[in-house]
């Protein structure tokens, strides 16, 4: 599917996950956050930048993953994104949503 | 002489043991296997033990019947390995050296990984099915308990047996009302996947189970702690679920031995090639079952499949060969679904559960994502299979290690 967002065309799947990460910047980033209601702050980029960098080197992630990271707290990570923190970050940030195992 | 050592007697370690022996020339190999307990348990029967489907007797054996006479079975806890000497140390002290290893020793669950779930309610109002001991006193508590609200749980994922605890929601319904008693029961089902099917196919087929039966659904619930004195669970979101009794599925995680040897993940998986079996780290170490990183089901079914693979490329390492890249995650498991009925999912890496008849294409005897009493019939019969069979290492017929999209009603994958 494609999605018009801050002017650009994107790719996207049917729940809205960017499907080509080159086409991910930081304008974009900004959009798509906004869309699930969070107004991006400087905690929200570190967090951001971490879970890109895990999925660049092909580490799964996962809530067990967050509370090691060092990065940030699981409470944290719930208060910046509210509902479902993973799926949200991820889409944020660009990347697939986590797969989960049947 | 050179040695092959298995850890673990459980599914997948017995059934090396037994493929193996057959294979390896005798004059060239002694094989040992090392497991700490006496008792081999059929795990899969320990969903039905709570319900008084299965007596204890019917679950466990002992394990010697099951390892063949030639191989050297070693009864002890193993303490350490250590790959770069090519050791493995017993809880005596004793070393044991190993031309090749193979790790089969599982995962188990790890209840002190959530706060306030192992504390004084353990097995009074919380319980797990995961373990012989959970089963049984879940089984002594259903006898006499009075109703209330029933809460079932799982911690976080991977787990073994996925449905599992799924299958425990719709036995529990099934249970209730045959005692009379349904009225007095709520089921709630609480997961921290976006659903109780977690892939889109199977969701569709079988959403209605758990509005047909009743259960509520609580989904994507990452648990923070158990409140055992509020009896309540909470996540890291503050949502709260209330509880009169407890059956959780706690943390799954590989053996504190596998994280003492420093040879795990996160969770004491030993990472492992997907497709070989091969250890990522060591040439001459493989890893079978649920002991694996691997994005498969840790079932019983999916060992039996990588056990075969796995003895092929045993062989061809020991020639030399390159190995084979065979594995493609192919699972086959029955979702009892209570009142007498079953369904059977057959998936793999990239394939889905669908439709469809099996093993025989178009037809069957056994229907894919359909509930049915053959079904059931086939859940049952894995047991005797099991013991009769798969640990002892006996091909399934009609059943491939790799998955077969014959008879299924598939659909163009991403
Ligand atoms: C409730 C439930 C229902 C299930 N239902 C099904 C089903 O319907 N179908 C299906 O296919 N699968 C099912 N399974 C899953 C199946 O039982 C497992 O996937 C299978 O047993 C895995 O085999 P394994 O050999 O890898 O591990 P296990 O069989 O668990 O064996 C591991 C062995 O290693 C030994 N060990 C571990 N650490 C040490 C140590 N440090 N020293 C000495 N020994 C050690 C243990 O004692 C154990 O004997 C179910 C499991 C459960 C709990």
């Amino acid at each position: 599917m494609r999605k018009i967002i801050s002017q650009t065309e994107i790719e996207v799947n049917e729940e809205g996950y960017l499907t080509n990460f080159s086409q991910w910047t930081e304008e974009i980033c900004e959009c798509i956050a906004d869309e699930q209601g969070i107004c991006m702050t400087e905690r929200h980029w570190e967090v951001i930048k971490y879970i890109q960098e895990k999925h660049n080197n092909d580490e799964p992630l996962s809530i067990r993953g967050i509370k090691k990271s060092g990065v940030i707290d699981i409470k944290e990570f719930y208060s910046l994104f509210p509902g479902g923190p993973l799926k949200k970050a991820t889409m944020i940030a660009g990347i697939p949503k986590p797969k989960s195992c049947i | 002489m050179k040695n092959l050592v298995i850890l673990g007697a459980g599914t997948s370690g017995t059934m090396m043991a037994n493929h193996l022996v057959s294979k390896l020339p005798k004059k060239e190999w002694q094989i040992t296997i090392v497991d700490q307990y006496k008792t081999h348990y059929y795990q899969p029967g320990f969903l039905f033990l709570p319900f008084d489907i299965y007596t204890t007797k019917q679950v466990k054996k002992n394990g010697k019947k099951f390892i063949p006479k030639a191989v050297d079975y070693i009864q002890e806890k193993i303490e350490l390995i250590l790959p770069e000497d090519n050791t493995i140390i017993l809880e005596s002290g004793k070393n044991v050296p190993y031309d090749i290893l193979i790790i089969a020793t599982g995962t188990k669950i790890a209840p002190d990984e959530i706060e306030g779930m192992d504390g004084p309610e353990w097995y009074k109002s919380i319980f797990d099915f995961y373990t012989y001991e959970g089963a049984k006193a879940l089984r002594d508590k259903l006898r006499e308990w009075k109703g209330g609200k029933l809460v079932v749980h799982i911690s976080e994922m991977p787990i073994k047996c996925p449905v599992a605890p799924l299958e425990f929601a719709f036995l529990a319904d099934s249970y209730f009302k045959h005692k009379g008693m349904r009225d007095k029961v709520d089921i709630t089902f609480v997961t921290p996947l976006g659903g109780a099917f977690t892939k889109p196919k199977a969701t569709k087929a079988l959403h209605y189970l758990l509005e047909e039966k009743g259960i509520k659904e609580v989904t994507d619930f990452a648990i923070e702690r158990v409140d055992y004195e509020n009896k309540k669970i909470i996540d890291y979101a503050d949502t709260e679920v209330e509880y009169d009794l407890l059956v959780t599925v706690p943390t799954n995680m590989g053996d504190a031995l596998i994280e003492r040897s420093g040879m795990g993940d996160d969770l004491n998986y030993v990472p492992t090639n997907k497709a070989t079996l091969q250890s990522l780290d060591h040439q001459n170490i493989f890893a079978i079952g649920d002991a694996t990183n691997l994005p498969a089901s840790k079932a019983g079914s999916v060992a039996h499949f990588e056990a075969e693979i796995l003895t092929d490329n045993i062989l061809r390492f020991i020639k030399g060969e390159e190995l084979k890249e065979e594995f493609d995650g192919h699972a086959n498991c029955f979702i009892e679904t209570g009142n007498g009925k079953a369904l059977l999912i057959d998936f793999n890496y990239t394939h889905e559960p669908v439709e469809g008849t099996f093993p025989f294409p178009g037809v069957g005897p056994l229907n894919l994502l359909k509930e049915s009493r053959t079904n059931h019939m086939g859940k049952m019969a894995f047991r005797w299979v099991y013991w009769n069979m798969l640990i002892k290492g006996i091909h399934i017929p009609f059943v491939s290690a790799t998955m077969s999209t014959k008879g299924k009603h598939l659909e163009e994958v991403e």
